[in-house]
């Protein structure tokens, strides 16, 4: 990467939710940048915290959730600290975003068109002919007939849905358009057609992506860069090819080797024995150590720090940089 | 006998014969034209053998018809056509009762959701004691006995501990293998395993896929696994079937059917899979549309509307599932005798 401005820095993000069993920490001190036109990748198993993240993010975030540290900013502003209605005006405009339940997400008694003409006369002056205009050179965009403008959302099928949805997310040209599973309800080639729209547009309009999925392997064709996010906190973030290549992070490599692949010799794979932590009682030391097939007593006492073990590849895991395990184990020895 | 010398996989006979299985469904919105009735054609003239030790896999996107397929075999459903044989039975049209307790007992179950699939107000030794006592696999007093060798036949271990457990207290997973275990108790010769993994986290879908290819060789269970992920296909089962809009496409053993694909839907299918290696540039696919829904179909191939390599005979005849090299079977005008 240049030295340009990242678009959008991410920084100590923590998100707690509270609950009557106390406060679940879904999101424990996160950062990242994602750089303009860059598609950035956020994988994790249910529950990890990637979604809570990125609803943070676009600052719509609901009872009980709240984010109770860090800093959001967009192109250097801090939007996390903007006043509602200012976050209202900048939301869509700047950022959208393309839900995993896109099938739900349009109104079911209103038609393609209108929910266009709502969302843009939101934010712009214009007429409902323009607007409608607008619509269907959108559609047109995604490979939907202009013609659908017309249709009430249940004439669609899922695929065309979720095609609707990301013309919505395009219609004010943001910056960055976040997208959370949006493939996930649907069927491979269904999946693959979109992926593929979704990149051309990109490749012309030049917006950067949050995608976040539990797919790892579809996140490796997709994106630029792959942060790895376990038990609220990113554990591994590199150059997706490089994290494909070389996974450092126990859990990366766990998670590479939960894919049967259709390719090359049949093996057994293993997958990674146990399941997620309960957040709201997380392991003490290293989150992963229950499950991880290198740990050591002194790992389940010491929290691993996400440092860049080469340039652009940052782990969290006590395999990697012995200088910081030292200094740990001197102020643990200390205290 | 001279078949001494054969290898014991091949000379095991098929537990299960589906021959013509179809399924059709009264469309709704009452009658058509004339006064006739609508049909749906969720499943036509799918055929199969399930071997004990063998895992089968049916292959396809949503509304293909693959779930139809097993509810007639767990006859959850009548079949409309075609006949079921259980061990050279006709099960087809099984209505009593007894019969039915009879078949079930043998042929069971394990659902997608096995959040759904529990009760939430039981412990898991509950779930495991009631198909024990239903089909008296045991008596009384070893019912205990034998639901924490289950469990510890599952891989959930301590035992004594998982039993005394309530569902919301198991990851997803762990739900999936006390339903695996559950299916387990009464000892059955088939199962029927409809989307076993496809709502658990990624890390642990694996281990129930290892999971099941343990249970068929130590228990010699035939398997029949459902699922949209060809690549879990191609891990675990022994044979696969491709279905496209309520109809077989291709058949055979696993590494031929996905190493040499010969129907275009099979090659569309395998293309549209993420693939680390070569990233999504220069991989484009073709087939644009969904599965549809056939409703009294015409005469025709019903891959055309989207089928690279459609002819003018695919529009007007419907090829037939032929063999197109041994045990490989095709439905397409491209390969011969179809």
């Amino acid at each position: 990467m240049t030295n340009r401005e990242p678009l959008l820095r991410v920084e100590d993000l923590v998100v707690d939710y509270y609950s009557p069993r106390g406060v679940v920490r879904a999101v424990d001190h996160i950062s990242f940048d994602i750089m303009p036109g860059e598609i950035v990748g956020l994988a994790g198993e249910s529950g990890c915290g990637k979604s809570t993240a990125a609803n943070a993010i676009l600052g719509i975030l609901r009872e009980p959730a709240q984010m109770t540290n860090g800093r959001i900013f967009f192109q250097g502003q801090d939007i996390a600290s903007m006043p509602p209605r200012a976050h209202r005006k900048f939301r869509w405009r700047h950022i959208s975003m393309v839900f995993q339940s896109a099938m739900n997400a349009l109104n079911p008694v209103l038609r393609v068109g209108d929910q266009f003409v709502d969302m843009v006369q939101a934010h712009e002056r214009v007429s409902k002919r323009d607007a409608l205009d607008r619509a269907r050179d959108l559609l047109r965009m995604v490979g939907i007939d202009p013609l659908r403008v017309s249709a009430y959302p249940h004439e669609l099928s899922g695929g065309m849905r979720q095609r609707v949805i990301i013309a919505m997310a395009l219609a004010l040209q943001p910056e960055l358009i976040i997208m959370d599973e949006p493939t996930t309800a649907l069927d491979v080639v269904v999946q693959r057609e979109i992926l593929q729209e979704i990149e051309e547009l990109q490749r012309e309009l030049q917006f950067a992506v949050l995608f976040i999925t539990h797919d790892l392997s579809l996140l490796v064709e997709f994106s630029n860069r792959i942060a790895i996010m376990y038990a609220g906190e990113i554990v591994e973030m590199a150059r997706a090819q490089e994290l494909f290549r070389e996974p450092k992070h126990p859990y990366t490599v766990g998670l590479m080797n939960s894919f049967p692949s259709l390719v090359g010799p049949k093996s057994m794979i293993t997958g990674i024995p146990g399941s997620p932590p309960d957040l709201a009682n997380p392991p003490t030391g290293c989150r992963f150590s229950p499950r991880c097939p290198h740990c050591t007593p002194y790992k389940t006492m010491v929290h691993p720090v996400l440092q860049e073990i080469e340039p652009g590849h940052l782990v969290a895991c006590h395999l990697y940089g012995a200088e910081q395990e030292l200094t740990h184990e001197r102020a643990s020895t200390a205290s | 006998m001279s078949a001494q010398a054969l290898p014991v996989e091949v000379a095991a006979p098929p537990v299960m014969r589906v021959e013509g299985l179809t399924m059709h469904f009264p469309a709704g919105g009452g009658v058509g034209p004339f006064g006739t009735r609508r049909w749906i054609h969720a499943v036509d003239d799918v055929s199969f053998d399930l071997t004990p030790g063998r895992v089968t896999a049916l292959v396809g996107e949503s509304g293909s018809g693959k779930s139809t397929v097993v509810r007639c075999l767990a006859r959850l459903y009548e079949p409309t056509a075609g006949t079921i044989m259980f061990h050279g039975e006709d099960v087809t049209h099984l209505k009593q009762r007894k019969e039915l307790l009879q078949y079930r007992a043998q042929v069971q179950m394990i659902f997608q959701d096995p959040f759904g699939s529990l009760n939430p107000v039981k412990t898991v030794e509950h779930h495991i004691e009631r198909p024990l006592k239903i089909h008296h696999i045991v008596p009384r007093n070893e019912i205990h006995r034998r639901v924490l060798d289950l469990l510890s036949s599952v891989g959930l271990s301590p035992a004594q501990e998982f039993a005394a457990k309530y569902p919301h207290q198991l990851s997803g997973g762990q739900r999936q293998r006390v339903a695996i275990a559950r299916t387990l108790a009464v000892e059955p010769t088939v199962l029927l395993a409809d989307e076993p993994i496809s709502m658990l986290d990624v890390s642990i879908r694996i281990g129930i896929l290892n999971l099941m290819h343990e249970l068929k060789a130590s228990r010699n269970i035939a398997f029949l696994y459902i699922t949209h992920d060809i690549a879990s296909a191609r891990y675990i089962a022994d044979d696969v079937l491709v279905m496209y809009a309520g109809q077989v496409v291709e058949q055979g053993p696993t590494d031929a059917v996905l190493q040499n694909p010969l129907h275009p839907y099979t090659r569309l299918l395998l293309s549209a899979v993420p693939n680390p290696e070569a990233g999504l540039t220069g991989r484009r696919i073709q087939g644009r549309g969904e599965v549809p829904v056939v409703i009294d179909p015409p005469e025709a191939c019903r891959f055309t509307a989207r089928c690279p390599n459609v002819m003018d005979r695919c529009r007007t005849a419907m090829p037939r599932l032929a063999e197109v090299e041994p045990g490989h079977l095709v439905r397409c005008y491209l390969y011969p005798n179809s």
